[in-house]
């Protein structure tokens, strides 16, 4: 019985127990519905064992969007709680856990594989690829990615959630405050999903300075290419001291070592220091690609050249570099001394410099050109003076001297989700449906994206403007409930009526895609957006091997420039195409790695040491095999090509 | 694959040159795990509690034989690849032999080392210097451990089919692993162990 008691949730309530009913009737209607249709073959060879970039970069957005959900459950409760002064919606425990796994997921399990899945599916088309360099780690970075989130997810039905921030500050998160299992969830699938991002960060690098298509040199890449270039070199810099982080905070936990403790030459702000080495630059990781799609689509929708290349590639340059300078600005109050502070203060607001360059560049970019106001146009318009205000934050909460004010209050709260929803999370959905086509081969409807860009933009404004205010007035980040007296409720209870239409715009997002699933015509053609860069000279949805034949490129929108100037993209005869083949290897490494999470979560050593000798057997495995890929011949390419129409064949 | 005889064996095929590069990127960011961890070491170094301090517990001797064999080890690999670039196959699988087993030469001496310090009471519990040393030090172990197994797997592979892309390019990026242990154990021998001691 002992055994079983440690898998009990500790504070458990109805809400609980009812998503554990959920869980088992979906996985078992999941189950049913794959046997009654006879599925399993297709899932197992068509997307389980996939290395196609394409298809492993559709994982990742439908993981992302399922993400985002569960977040968003999450936010929705945190802004129910504090709709109304003295609220006893959540009790103090369960609100910790909620906002300390609402604030990972998200930024670890919907906004990375979110961008993960576009640098999958637009990477390689735009620099005119056949895949990525490495295919099966490709699958490897994947099914990591989906261990760690799994992972994450059980917690809270089988041993209890993490409740120590997303940050989990020592000694806070050390066995002492932090007593159940949850923030060894915590330390274990973040750790698991990290080595996967790692391995994606070596990937899209070797493949893009591999793999380019004759032609392209560096300064004729496209946007979204080198943003997502600078992030992958981030996350080789940045993802190394997460790793080390949050192996020394699992020991501390599991084996009682004294990195983070306060006895025994412990040192919590060593925890911190490491956290944000990462954490800052990792909201650049997030960022930068998101700054590529803008660049994308607002030079589309403008019809014309991004204004100011040059300056776009230097200020992201500048801006990686200046992400590992900051750091400490995220511990100002706690004594560092009035130079520290200083020094970084001046380089927090030195980021604003090239940030602006960009925003000046897409303004540039729109001032001549015809703008149409497309759904994906739309988020970018919108995204710039949202942005915009939450960089002013930023800079407000540079000042260290200020700081004493903000810190931990709302208003920093207000700053950071101004900062990643327009930035981030409007750029995936501009990028979702600009790039749809090119996934699926039909359109999203326009008029139901309108209204969810529209929902999405008021229900933002509504839910955090309110925010600023409450927090200059000091209504503190995670507390669970405030007094009437404080009169933060009326601007609070506005807060949760923008959640609630932000809870709306994403409905009807989803809406949008099974309403345009059924509704939309097949076909729309290569280049439905009249586009600029080469990822729309190929067919809608993608064949397998990308491109028929090797694109030729002479500028950074070659495929605009095949359009009006009449370079030629594709010379010379059709050959054979080599590809990689399929494999099971990635996907049973995740979930072994998944049974070796689990255990390390719960101390159970037999099966953790059971499971890591399986994940060397899988490598051992792969060391031997011989598997040269297979090809695809002539024929069989011209098949393909003329069911599209045989524009190239 | 296409095998282009212009370049040497282990850069001969596309793949083969992608996977040199992106062991290369790998190892960029093995620098910065271990910069991570000598970092902690550092700030840690003195925060000793009530445990013992680091010239307390350091011995020279031990610390000089695995420097030595650990340095040669690199010499020995490096003589297994221009085996293998010569094309002499017996000698090369000599070499990565010799490699390997100083290889556990090391790790055998390390874990007297370990077993020296839980005795003389420096644990993984004991203070937060005594984490950090025993964290940084395992984590170079592990790994040469890790590169044993890893070794041996090629060295059967070497055997069984000869030298070619294939096995030419697993050989080379192992080698530059094993060289980058190497690497990270001279800073480790400086300015843990030397550096302990003065
Ligand atoms: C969809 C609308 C969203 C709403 C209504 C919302 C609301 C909230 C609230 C009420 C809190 C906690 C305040 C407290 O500490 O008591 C919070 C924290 C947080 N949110 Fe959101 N959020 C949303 C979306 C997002 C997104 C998209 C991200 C990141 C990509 C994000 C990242 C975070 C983080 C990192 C925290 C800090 C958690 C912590 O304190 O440990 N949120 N959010
Ligand atoms: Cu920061």
């Amino acid at each position: 019985m002992e055994f079983f008691e440690r898998f009990a949730v500790p504070n458990p309530n109805p809400a609980i127990y009812a998503s554990m009913v959920a869980i088992v009737v979906v996985s078992l209607a999941i189950i049913f519905g794959l046997t009654y249709f006879k599925k399993w073959g297709y899932l197992w060879r068509e997307w389980l064992t996939t290395v196609d970039h394409k298809k492993i970069g559709m994982m990742y957005l439908i993981s992302a969007i399922l993400m985002l959900f569960r977040g968003g459950v999450d936010a929705l409760m945190l802004r129910a709680q504090l709709a109304v002064p003295d609220n006893k919606l959540l009790d103090p425990q369960h609100y910790n856990e909620v906002f300390s796994t609402h604030g990972i997921i998200m930024i670890i399990f919907m906004a990375m594989p979110f961008i993960f899945a576009f640098m999958n599916l637009v990477v390689p088309l735009q620099i005119g690829a056949r895949d990525v360099a490495f295919p099966r780690l490709n699958a490897i970075s994947f099914w990591l990615f989906a261990a760690g989130a799994m992972l994450f997810n059980i917690s809270f039905v089988i041993g209890g959630s993490p409740d120590a921030g997303w940050t989990s500050y020592f000694p806070l998160a050390g066995t002492e405050f932090s007593e159940s299992v949850g923030t060894n969830y915590y330390m274990i699938a973040i750790q698991i999903s990290g080595i996967g991002s790692l391995m994606t960060g070596i990937n899209m690098i070797t493949t893009i300075l591999k793999m380019r298509a004759p032609g392209m040199t560096l300064m004729k890449m496209p946007m979204f290419t080198w943003a997502s270039f600078m992030a992958c070199v981030i996350i080789i810099f940045a993802f190394p001291v997460l790793t080390i982080a949050l192996l020394m905070g699992t020991t501390d936990r599991l084996f009682a070592t004294n990195f983070f403790t306060s006895t025994n030459g412990g040192m919590d702000m060593l925890w911190a220091n490491f956290f944000w080495v990462w954490g800052h630059p990792e909201v650049y990781i997030l960022i930068l690609p998101a700054f590529g799609i803008y660049s994308e689509v607002i030079s589309t929708f403008s019809g014309r050249n991004l204004y100011g290349y040059k300056s776009m590639v230097g200020s992201m340059v500048i801006i990686s570099l200046l992400s590992f300078l900051v750091w400490t600005h995220h511990f100002f109050t706690m004594g560092q001394g009035a130079l520290t502070n200083s020094i970084f203060s001046i380089s927090t607001m030195a980021i604003a410099v090239p940030t602006g360059v960009k925003i000046f560049n897409w303004l540039l970019t729109m001032w001549k050109g015809k703008i149409r106001f497309t759904v994906p146009m739309l988020y970018s318009i919108g995204f710039i003076p949202l942005f915009t205000v939450g960089g002013v934050t930023g800079v407000m909460l540079a000042m260290s001297a200020a700081d004493y004010q903000y810190h931990n209050t709302m208003f920093l709260v207000a700053h950071f989700h101004n900062t990643i929803i327009p930035g981030v999370v409007f750029a995936m959905l501009a990028g979702l449906t600009y790039y749809w086509p090119k996934m699926f081969g039909f359109m999203l409807n326009e008029r139901i994206g309108k209204w969810g860009f529209w929902f999405l933009s008021i229900g933002f404004v509504l839910a955090f403007f309110p925010m600023y205010i409450t927090g200059l007035n000091g209504q503190a980040r995670r507390m669970y409930t405030y007094s009437e007296a404080t009169g933060f409720g009326t601007l609070n209870f506005v807060a949760f009526i923008g959640a609630g239409l932000m809870a709306i715009s994403f409905c009807i997002i989803v809406f949008n895609i099974i309403y345009s699933f059924k509704n939309s015509p097949r076909n729309v053609g290569e280049d439905p957006w009249n586009a600029r860069t080469l990822e729309w000279a190929t067919h809608n949805p993608v064949p397998e091997y990308n491109f028929a034949r090797t694109p030729h490129v002479a500028s950074s929108e070659a495929f605009w420039d095949a359009k009006k100037r009449g370079h030629e993209l594709f010379k010379g005869e059709i050959e054979e195409i080599h590809m990689p083949n399929n494999s099971g290897v990635p996907f049973i490494m995740g979930v072994i790695f998944f049974i070796a999470g689990f255990s390390f979560v719960f101390a159970l050593w037999v099966p953790a040491v059971v499971a890591l000798i399986g994940i060397f057997a899988c490598m051992v495995l792969r060391s031997f095999e011989k598997d040269d890929g297979r090809h695809i011949s002539v024929e069989e390419i011209k098949a393909t090509e003329s069911t599209y129409g045989g524009a190239h064949s | 694959m296409k095998i282009d005889h212009t370049q040497p064996l282990e850069y001969s095929t596309q793949q083969n040159q992608l996977n040199i590069l992106g062991f290369w990127i790998f190892l960029g960011a093995e620098i910065m795990l271990f910069a991570t961890l000598f970092t902690a070491y550092f700030i840690m170094e003195n925060r000793t509690g009530n445990g013992p301090t680091g010239p307390e517990i350091f011995e020279i001797s031990p610390v000089l034989f695995e420097t030595f064999i650990l340095l040669t080890s690199s010499f020995t690999i490096g003589l297994a690849v221009h085996a293998m670039r010569i094309g002499h196959k017996k000698a090369m699988l000599a070499f990565l032999g010799i490699t390997l087993a100083l290889g556990v030469a090391f790790l055998s001496a390390e874990i007297n080392e370990f077993i020296h310090y839980y005795h003389v009471g420096a644990t993984y519990q004991t203070s937060g210097f005594t984490a950090a040393l025993l964290t940084t030090l395992g984590t170079h172990g592990a790994h040469v451990t890790l590169g044993f197994f890893w070794g041996l797997c090629i060295l059967i592979q070497v055997a069984k089919d000869g030298i070619n892309p294939r096995t030419a390019n697993k050989s080379f990026i192992f080698s530059l692993y094993w060289h980058f242990l190497d690497v990270v154990w001279i800073f480790i021998f400086s300015f843990i162990y030397l550096k302990g001691m003065m």
